[in-house]
């Protein structure tokens, strides 16, 4: 049922059975997609080692050890230690941890939030469309990163203000996404026949409107996950967002800004870990969307 | 033509008054006192007040935002608390190193971006087209501050190949302001060791910066070429003996070229975005740093003129993208 529109356009797909359930042909499409496996492998990868951090950590994060301050990377310290002797290794570790939360939550609330309020414009249309539309032009009208310092500044500097502030900044694309898509769908001929049977406008919503929204939507938040990840860190690193001795990544690249080169282990670590983690979102995502939209596949 | 302008205009002038509402929301959560902060710890009472009364900061918050959106209407912005100047000069002064960052930037990302990507898209599924799409990757993934201070402790601690921090040496005064661009002032007043030093100080910023919307460019480029060599009509042109160089520059990057221009408009909005952690890194003294250092210190009415002047030239840029396109294309037509 989750998949009505797919099922009335193509009536061949139902009779061939559980061979060729959405799901299935999905996975099927996506062991296809070489860049998109290797990118859920990083991700499955960083999530394993956020999960394992306090088993696989040598050090306690912001356990200090003087003498080994700025020590080079070695069999004692696998990333080296920064100049208070903590273990960047062990840091990267318990920094994986906060990026993956970070990306998540905002993502999780940012959609939440932007699906909502885009199938209200979308559905019931009119004034309030239109009303909708127009406060996201506002937030599309302001460059997201000083939009979100405003409001982390006005909150106090803080990671879960951070936070707060990028799910502020990031709600209305998915808005304005599910809008577009709740339009399409609504006075699709399957819509149609639903409402003729008499199913009233929750059971459309839920059962056959949103669950047709969901690729674009997932797209969406693959890329997001990185642009998150990104834009926290990013905060974190001029102060707005998650404070020293936090081992956040941002944190940790603006701590080690005055080594850059002689002692480049404190900064080069986070950042590697950082263009991984968000690579592998963006393959994913790239995955996704090939799979998802039938134009581009080739 | 006129009637798509004035609804542009309306819609522009809607975002304004959208922006600064939320922006002074905002400054109406601030827990702290920035009058107060603003001051120093050993600022009298009285002083505070009167401090405030003259930023008009003691009336209810309504009617400070009546007043506020009066003064807007004449084109006064306010007054900084902290640098104590009225907003509209800070901008004045800022504003141009921030111009000149995003234009070098821009530049740098057309003429990786576009090559990069159309050569990705001509040599499709070859080492280079892997390697241009790797380069486009890392661009969209890399967190630009750490390339940022990479490169400065590169290219000028150790290598000493490039000056490093703000616009131009300490030792250097600027030119004489015409547009506030260094770069274009220095070449108006004939002053060639301020021009060469100036585009030397722009070199890594504008690189930093240009990095990643090249990558974005990069990729829009490529998949557009892609679509379009897959049409008929460049079967038709290679059927009757065209050389391939020609199908290439006449048919397909023509047809190839609206979606990139409207993403080159796009990305020169969200250059702003990159600016703040690129300015800071680069101490270079443009709108980016100013907002940040603003709302550190809670100054309010700074962090509402520049969100208002970001709020009119991202919309802008696009509008005259949309106009630009239905010049270029006789098929789009605005209105």
């Amino acid at each position: 049922m989750a998949n009505t529109q797919t099922t009335l356009s193509t009536p061949a797909a139902g009779r061939a059975g559980g061979e060729h359930t959405p799901l299935r042909m999905f996975v099927r499409r996506f062991r296809k997609e070489t860049t998109a496996i290797i990118g859920l492998v990083i991700i499955i990868i960083f999530v394993a080692l956020a999960a394992l951090a306090g088993l696989l950590s040598p050090y306690p994060p912001l356990e200090q050890h003087i003498s080994d301050s700025l020590h080079a990377p070695s069999l004692d310290h696998l990333f080296g230690a920064d100049k208070l002797g903590r273990d960047v290794f062990s840091r990267i570790l318990y920094g994986a941890r906060i990026s993956l939360f970070t990306g998540l939550s905002v993502v999780l609330i940012a959609a939440s939030v932007g699906t909502l309020i885009g199938t209200v414009a979308g559905y019931i249309g009119g004034w309030w469309d239109e009303a909708i539309m127009r406060i996201t032009d506002i937030f599309f009208a302001f460059p997201s990163l000083i939009l979100a310092m405003a409001i982390a500044g006005a909150l106090g500097p803080s990671l879960q203000n951070a936070l707060i502030a990028v799910a502020v900044v990031s709600w209305p694309v998915y808005a304005r996404l599910v809008r577009g898509q709740v339009l399409v769908l609504r006075d699709q001929e399957f819509v149609q026949a639903a409402r003729a049977i008499g199913v009233g406008d929750a059971g459309i919503l839920l059962r056959h409107i949103l669950p047709n929204t969901l690729s674009p939507l997932l797209v969406q938040a693959s890329f997001d996950m990185g642009g998150t990840i990104l834009a926290v860190s990013g905060l974190s690193f001029i102060g707005f967002g998650a404070q020293p001795p936090t081992p956040e990544w941002g944190v940790m690249i603006s701590e080690g800004r005055n080594y850059i080169t002689a002692q480049w282990w404190l900064t080069l670590f986070p950042a590697i870990s950082m263009l991984l983690v968000v690579t592998g979102f963006n393959l994913v995502g790239d995955g996704l969307r090939d799979i998802l939209d039938p134009r581009l596949n080739k | 033509m006129t009637r798509f302008i004035l609804r542009r205009l309306g819609g522009l002038l809607f975002v304004m008054f959208g922006v600064s509402l939320l922006t002074f929301f905002l400054a109406q959560m601030v827990p702290i006192d920035p009058v107060a902060a603003a001051l120093g710890g050993n600022a009298r009472e009285d002083q505070i007040a009167a401090y405030r009364e003259q930023l008009g900061l003691d009336k209810p918050a309504p009617v400070q935002y009546a007043i506020y959106m009066g003064r807007l209407f004449r084109g006064d912005l306010g007054q900084s608390i902290r640098t104590r100047r009225p907003v509209l000069d800070d901008l004045r002064d800022y504003l141009p190193a921030t111009i000149e960052l995003s234009l070098a930037a821009m530049l740098v990302s057309v003429l990786i971006g576009i090559p990069l990507g159309v050569l990705a898209s001509l040599r499709r599924n070859s080492w280079t087209d892997a390697l241009a799409r790797m380069f486009a990757l890392v661009g969209g993934s890399m967190p630009i501050f750490y390339i940022g201070l990479l490169a400065l402790g590169v290219f000028w601690r150790q290598l000493r190949w490039l000056p490093g921090p703000g616009r131009l040496d300490a030792a250097l005064s600027a030119p004489a302001r015409v547009t506030g661009l260094y770069t274009i002032d220095a070449a108006l007043a004939g002053n060639w060791t301020a021009l060469a030093n100036a585009a030397g100080h722009l070199v890594l910023p504008a690189l930093v910066l240009g990095y990643f919307s090249a990558a974005v460019l990069l990729r829009m480029t490529r998949s557009a070429m892609l679509e379009v060599l897959g049409q008929d009509y460049v079967r038709t042109a290679k059927a009757k003996g065209l050389k391939d160089r020609v199908v290439v520059t006449r048919h397909v990057f023509k047809n190839a070229m609206p979606p990139v221009l409207t993403t080159v408009g796009l990305t020169f909005g969200s250059l702003l975005s990159g600016a703040v952690l690129t300015e800071t890194i680069f101490s270079w003294p443009g709108l980016g740093r100013y907002v940040t250092t603003s709302i550190t210190n809670l100054d309010y009415p700074a962090v509402m003129g520049v969100t208002l002047v970001a709020a009119v030239v991202y919309p802008l840029v696009n509008t005259l993208v949309d106009i630009g396109y239905s010049l270029i294309d006789p098929r789009v037509r605005i209105g």
